[in-house]
């Protein structure tokens, strides 16, 4: 009778093992976006202009050199937010000594994010310029005083700097596009925002009812990731430490089981 | 062993509750984009009808050819929602007198809804003739496009240099920002030699619109449709503010985004008012509507009513650039005490622009540098109560030492038993 007991309990631990398995291969499915809008084809010229694109949709903007051209999308906590840059200048405005293109990130309150890796600028000495821009793990809390990222919208402005005047106005293409990898729990920090770094969240938040209504009232930024914000509890965290509890435990079984024997009482007692 | 089995069971209840109950979920119920009817967008194209628009350089047609055509296909493309006027500048006075010449700008075609037939045949009626009064015009279009809260916009088309000066169509341009009407101006620059772009570019850059050179029909279309198209697009105008001098002085904002001029080596203060659980957001962007110098900052400090600092926000940079902007955030937290009332908060805002070597003395004092603000109040965050979320652990590591914990339990546990049913047994 012990053997089979023993036996089952063997087998319900590699149950829970196997669920626990399938859990962690889910979680990153689930911040995966689906849906499929036409891609932007205009920039903004200011943060308050900024258009809005989503992750991992590629948008095309028509420009002039000197022009500032601003895009903003959202990025949630557990991101590690990457933006790329493509301009293609034509012949009378690629090998200008002393042009270089650049792309820069900020946060929802405006503030200059650093990159860890990528090429944020690069001389215009080719028909096309390749920029590249990777944030760090965006948090979901930091303190006030430092510029980690936080989860809200991203403001990507992509210029031309080291311009001399006869190098102005000539007509170029842009392309960005910005894509995420899931860092996971190996950034989850404790605390959440009350609210994401989305500009005017506290405005739009007054009247709720207008939301329905139409399609024409500005706001500063509507950015929201395809699933929602995170609500900010949810880490794999949870999946690591329940996983050590219950081997944990198997390991205490195992513990108690060797200090039993094969679990008779000693004979001849 | 029934103990052992209860455990493992129990554990992988936890996990089912855990895969079905927790996944990811929205806190931030905001699906629709929150909007609502709003202001009309008004645009003014500004057409140059001088005498160096009959030049035939452009795919071999003149110059004037190329914007009527341009303009045709603007007009049958421009959206329903924008109200269209049409300016010359140039277009009827031939004659030498200079003062004469300069006054010479007309509105070709009223702003206001548009009727494309009508808007064509004014078109059409165009002839290349007279000077080229830019800063004038500017004036005028500017005064065509009053009232109203939408945003403005000017098109100016031009194809030489302002030949009015001293009124230099920068300086003016600069002024037209000034007024706070949120007006734009954009300029296209038909087959432009340097001088041209650097006036061009610089009235541009004075209202933060864009430069471009034409050199082709097909640019000018495209370019023309896209900037209407820009005026179409509805954006959140923001409200003029003065800020003051000292703290003590501040005006009172309201979550919103408001604009203020301010000068160079000048501060402004602004106040906010934040309740014990609210976290106030505040993020100002300085541009640089002139020529200035390589280095520039800015600096935005939130401080108390008696002068302590609370937080600050700074950002420099070098080079070329639209704006230097930067934020802050400062969550009051809740208080016990009810008497805690709201806090006056004073935002400090300064600028380390300077205006570059040679700039004209009217463009280093008033209207000072365009300075925007935008102001949230939200709710407070969860403070922080451990470095990873919730306290839990992650990595190999932590199962090794729990893993390592457990068979250490497991071990005395068994040993203590055993010892106690030694004892049980002897005596």
């Amino acid at each position: 009778m012990r053997t089979t007991h023993l036996l089952r309990t063997r087998l319900w631990a590699t149950v829970g093992l196997a669920g626990l398995a399938a859990l962690l291969t889910a979680a990153p499915a689930l911040a995966a976006s689906t849906d499929d809008d036409t891609p932007r084809t205009d920039a903004g010229t200011s943060f308050r202009t900024a258009t809005e694109i989503e992750q991992g949709h590629r948008a095309t903007a028509s420009a002039s050199t000197g022009d500032y051209l601003y895009w903003s999308f959202p990025a949630d906590a557990g991101q590690r937010p990457t933006v790329k840059a493509t301009v293609k200048l034509p012949e009378s405005a690629a090998h200008r000594p002393g042009t270089r293109w650049r792309v820069d990130v900020y946060d929802g309150l405006r503030r200059r994010q650093s990159c860890m890796y990528g090429m944020q600028s690069r001389p215009a000495d080719a028909a096309t310029v390749d920029l590249a821009c990777t944030l760090r793990p965006v948090r979901a809390w930091s303190d006030t005083w430092s510029n980690d990222p936080l989860p809200g919208t991203y403001y990507i402005r992509l210029t031309a700097t080291g311009l001399r005047t006869a190098d102005l106005g000539a007509p170029v293409t842009a392309e960005v596009e910005a894509n995420s990898k899931d860092i996971g729990g190996a950034a989850a920090v404790d605390g959440t925002l009350a609210k994401p770094l989305v500009p005017g969240a506290s405005v739009d938040s007054d009247d709720p009812d207008d939301a329905a209504d139409s399609g024409t009232r500005a706001a500063l930024s509507t950015a929201e990731p395809e699933d929602g914000w995170a609500s900010g509890w949810w880490t794999d965290r949870w999946i690591w430490t329940g996983a050590g509890g219950v081997l944990a435990a198997l390991a205490g079984i195992g513990g108690y089981a060797l200090t039993r024997g094969n679990g008779r009482a000693p004979s001849g007692a | 062993m029934i103990t052992g089995k209860r455990f493992a069971a129990g554990f992988c209840a936890l996990f089912a509750a855990l895969s079905m109950g927790l996944s990811p979920t929205s806190a931030f119920a905001d699906d629709e984009p929150d909007r609502t009817e709003g202001p009309v967008p008004k645009v003014e194209l500004l057409l140059d009808a001088s005498g160096s628009m009959r030049a035939r350089d452009i795919d071999g047609k003149s110059r004037m050819a190329a914007a009527k055509q341009a303009f045709n296909e603007v007009l049958d493309a421009t959206p329903e929602d924008v109200e269209l006027g049409i300016r010359t500048l140039g277009a009827n006075y031939r004659g030498d007198d200079r003062k004469t010449g300069c006054k010479d700008t007309e509105q070709l075609y009223p702003v206001g809804p548009l009727d494309r037939r009508d808007a064509k045949t004014a078109v059409a009626t165009l002839a290349p003739t007279g000077w080229t009064p830019i800063g004038p015009a500017l004036l005028k279009a500017a005064d065509d496009l009053k009232g109203g809260e939408g945003s403005r916009r000017i098109v100016l088309i031009s194809d030489g240099e302002d030949t009015c000066q001293p009124l230099d169509p920068c300086e003016v341009a600069r002024d037209i920002a000034a007024r706070g009407i949120h007006l734009t101006i954009d300029t296209l620059g038909l087959v432009p030699n340097t001088k041209m772009r650097a006036q061009l570019s610089c009235i541009a850059e004075a209202t933060g619109g864009t430069y471009t050179s034409i050199r082709h029909t097909e640019e000018l279309t495209d370019r023309v449709g896209q900037l209407v198209d820009r005026a179409a697009d509805p954006v959140v105008t923001p409200v003029a503010v003065e800020g003051a001098a000292s703290c003590a002085a501040a005006p009172q904002l309201k979550p919103g985004l408001y604009t203020d001029r301010t000068g160079f080596g000048e501060h402004r203060w602004y106040r906010v008012d934040v309740e014990p659980g609210q976290e106030l957001r505040a993020s100002v962007s300085v541009a640089a509507d002139r020529a200035v110098n390589n280095d520039y900052g800015v600096l935005m400090r939130a401080v108390t009513r008696h002068g302590r600092e609370i937080v600050r926000g700074s950002e420099a940079g070098d080079g070329r650039t639209d704006a230097i902007s930067t934020g802050l955030r400062y969550p009051k937290p809740e208080q016990d005490d009810d008497d805690a009332g709201t806090e006056a908060v004073c935002l400090q805002v300064s600028h380390s622009y300077a205006p570059a070597a040679g700039t004209p003395a009217a463009a280093k004092g008033k209207p000072g540098l365009p300075v925007e603000l935008a102001v949230d109040v939200v709710g407070a965050p969860d403070d922080a109560s451990d470095v990873a979320a919730f306290g839990l652990g992650r990595g190999w590591w932590l199962l090794g030492a729990l893993v390592l914990t457990g068979f250490v339990g497991g071990l005395l546990w068994g040993w203590v038993a055993r010892w106690r049913v030694t004892v049980w047994r002897t005596s």
